[in-house]
């Protein structure tokens, strides 16, 4: 018996040293460097600086969480990135679902994959790339003021609205996708059952469409929600000068390594929350 | 390729200035800053080469051509020398000061702020000038200056310099501005299209402005702020910020908004105003009445450097004619030495950049990092610290 057969047959005889071998890598992954380092970031939340040298001196304090609640300014970054955040979800859902709805129930059969080629043909190009586009579209006397231009309007120049656009641009096809899918599985004679007992098509939605797909908008919000709430290169670029929680997180970084991490927590926080809500609509099982 | 270029230059900008940078105001040599290094001795000769030598750096200013084959100086100085270059590009002046802190560098182009840090932990050792021939030809303003010196003791080899500008659009300003009350008294008449550069140290262009136009504030130095002042100056640009389309961070955004017009008038840097012209923008960059704010960086020396001979021998590579020439063209800023400007391959570089015009520079108030100990000499009061600097402005721009 060669020394490979005899470990395989050991391997075998002992189901559980199996898999422990094959978890402990990705198990040490996800421990170490991924909750680890979120553990690391919230105890250095408590930490100080040195104010002359920047660096981090390690005494327990809770002056940054104490700033974080009580100085105006954080309060309102913070309150606006919720805000953006919630916004973009909103217009992603009131766009991803007419959208969806034609390419999974209305267009032909036939093309409907290439719809959804369609439709994640945006992700594949550079996030930097789409963002500096939207400047352009954005900017004084660009693509938006010369549409705007008949109707005697202008464009919303650079700012928060502009950020929150190009952020519900980026992050659209993540709202599309679910929603796609919960569309296309809807089982058609739940829809001919509701013709046939009568109710008219808006009636259908609300009562048979609607809450079988609402797991999936959630769980597209899920995407929508953290990825804007994270963002601050967007914002840089298009929201003249706003500032979100990234954009704090960002400036705090190199000088004030404590305060970043105690910015830092607040949108884990929020995620967490909006999470544990969103669990109560079954979109985690529908992700 | 241009455009990597554009980018590269952008990005090391953008970083050099997000790390508030550099000395204090213009020629003046005083040590009131407090400062008491540790009792180093300067090398008094130099010995055989080790073979090599770290640096920490600026993006663009140790280009070995791997960024464009076009842009080396570090492959004939290894070919010169015998020493092997390693070189690390460092964010900004914090992770400057990190860096050195290990150990494993020999020298660094520190900016003012980080110059002091390390001249004043015993990291940064005094220079011997008469080791670096080059030192001769460096124009008189940067020799001895408070971010670089301690008592007429050289702590590094300046490398070059740079002012801030107002810029406008010739086009849709006028009349045409010749003070900073541009951006700030008068900015409500471009409301939404004024800029401002985004970092901390900008209050320091406020504070400028207010010693010329407030002198009941009584703002010697606009780095060294009494909370009264501090508080002048941040209201300011609180009132600015209403006329604040954005604030620009790297060179690619300012040139755009520029370019669209969604800025008309704002700070800038000399090679910003030449791209943005390049564009094809009516632009004009200029020194208001107030003079204004500045950055100079200096090669210094880790004082237990395992290389110091290379070292030195880059310091006064990087500083000759030739090189300093091509740094400085490469990067957007004056060369240091004064000889530099007949080996640029623009010839006007050097009047653009106005390198060898002292009393330009007189008026400019090179970055200094504020600390509570004021460097303009008063102690009856507790100056502003960096760190509160920072706080305000993140509460500035609300």
């Amino acid at each position: 018996m060669t020394a490979l057969t005899r470990t395989a047959g050991a391997l075998h005889r002992r189901p559980r040293l199996r898999l422990a071998l094959l978890l402990t890598a990705p198990l040490l992954w996800l421990a170490l460097l991924y909750l680890g380092s979120l553990a690391v970031l919230f105890v250095s939340a408590f930490w100080t600086t040195n104010s002359f040298t920047s660096e981090v001196v390690k005494v327990w304090s809770t002056d940054n969480f104490h700033a974080l609640f009580t100085t105006p300014v954080y309060r309102q970054v913070i309150l606006r990135s919720i805000g953006v955040a919630l916004a973009v979800t909103a217009l992603c859902v009131v766009i991803a679902f007419p959208l969806a709805f034609y390419t999974a129930r209305v267009a032909k059969p036939k093309w409907r994959p290439l719809l959804v080629v369609a439709i994640l043909t945006p992700l594949w190009a550079s996030y930097l790339v789409k963002v500096y586009a939207w400047r352009l579209i954005l900017s004084e006397g660009g693509l938006a003021d010369w549409m705007l231009k008949p109707f005697g309007l202008s464009g919303p120049g650079f700012g928060l609205p502009a950020a929150v656009l190009t952020l519900t641009y980026l992050w659209l096809p993540y709202m599309i996708l679910p929603i796609h899918t919960a569309l296309e599985q809807l089982p058609a004679n739940l829809l001919d059952a509701s013709a046939d007992l009568g109710a008219r098509s808006g009636r259908t939605f609300r009562s048979v469409v609607l809450p079988m797909v609402l797991p999936s908008v959630a769980a597209g919000s899920i995407f929508t929600f953290s990825l804007s709430l994270g963002d601050y290169i967007t914002v840089q670029i298009v929201g003249g000068k706003t500032q979100l929680i990234g954009n704090l997180v960002y400036s705090n970084i190199e000088l004030n390594l404590p305060m970043a991490a105690a910015l830092g927590t607040v949108p884990v926080v929020v995620i967490v929350v909006y999470l544990l809500a969103m669990r109560r609509t079954g979109a985690l099982s529908s992700l | 390729m241009r455009i990597t270029r554009t980018f590269q230059v952008a990005a090391a900008a953008a970083l050099l200035l997000a790390a508030t940078a550099c000395g204090s105001s213009g020629s003046g040599g005083s040590s009131a800053t407090g400062l008491n290094p540790p009792d180093l001795k300067a090398q008094s000769k130099l010995g055989t080469s080790e073979g090599q030598v770290n640096l920490i750096a600026w993006a663009g200013y140790v280009e070995d051509g791997s960024n464009d084959p076009k842009v080396d100086w570090v492959t004939p100085f290894e070919k010169q020398t015998g020493c092997k270059v390693n070189s690390k590009v460092a964010a900004s002046s914090d992770e400057m000061v990190k860096l050195m802190k290990t150990g494993q560098y020999d020298a660094v182009s520190a900016s003012g702020d980080a110059s002091l840090r390390l001249i004043a932990s015993g990291d940064a050792a005094p220079v011997n000038t008469k080791l670096v021939p080059n030192y001769a030809d460096i124009f008189s303003g940067l020799k001895n200056g408070s971010w670089n010196s301690v008592k007429g003791q050289m702590y590094g080899i300046p490398h070059g310099r740079g002012a801030n500008l107002l810029m406008y659009n010739t086009a849709k300003v006028s009349p045409a501005p010749t003070s900073w009350s541009a951006v700030f008294d008068d900015a409500s008449k471009y409301k939404g299209h004024v800029t401002a550069y985004d970092s901390p140290i900008y209050i320091a262009d406020a504070a400028l402005y207010l010693k010329a136009t407030k002198p009941e504030l009584k703002i010697k130095d606009p780095y060294a702020l009494d909370q009264k002042q501090f508080d002048a100056a941040v209201a300011l640009l609180k009132k600015q910020n209403a006329d604040i389309g954005e604030y620009w961070s790297d060179y690619l955004k300012e040139i755009s908004a520029f370019k669209s017009g969604d800025s008309v008038v704002g700070t800038t840097w000399q090679v910003i105003a030449n791209l943005t012209a390049d564009e094809g923008v009516k632009v004009k960059a200029f020194v208001p009445k107030e003079g204004s704010t500045g950055w100079s960086d200096t090669w210094m020396l880790y004082s237990k450097a395992k290389h110091p001979n290379c070292a030195y021998q880059w310091m006064n590579w990087i500083v000759s004619p030739t090189v300093n020439a091509q740094v400085a063209e490469y990067f957007g800023e004056a060369p240091a030495n004064s000889k530099a400007c007949d080996h640029t391959s623009d010839k006007t570089f050097c009047e653009t950049y106005h390198a060898a015009d002292e009393s330009y520079w007189k008026n400019i108030a090179f970055w200094n990092t504020p600390i509570e100990q004021c460097l303009d000499g008063r102690t009856d009061v507790k100056c502003v610290p960096y760190a509160k600097w920072v706080q305000a402005w993140t509460e500035i721009k609300g």
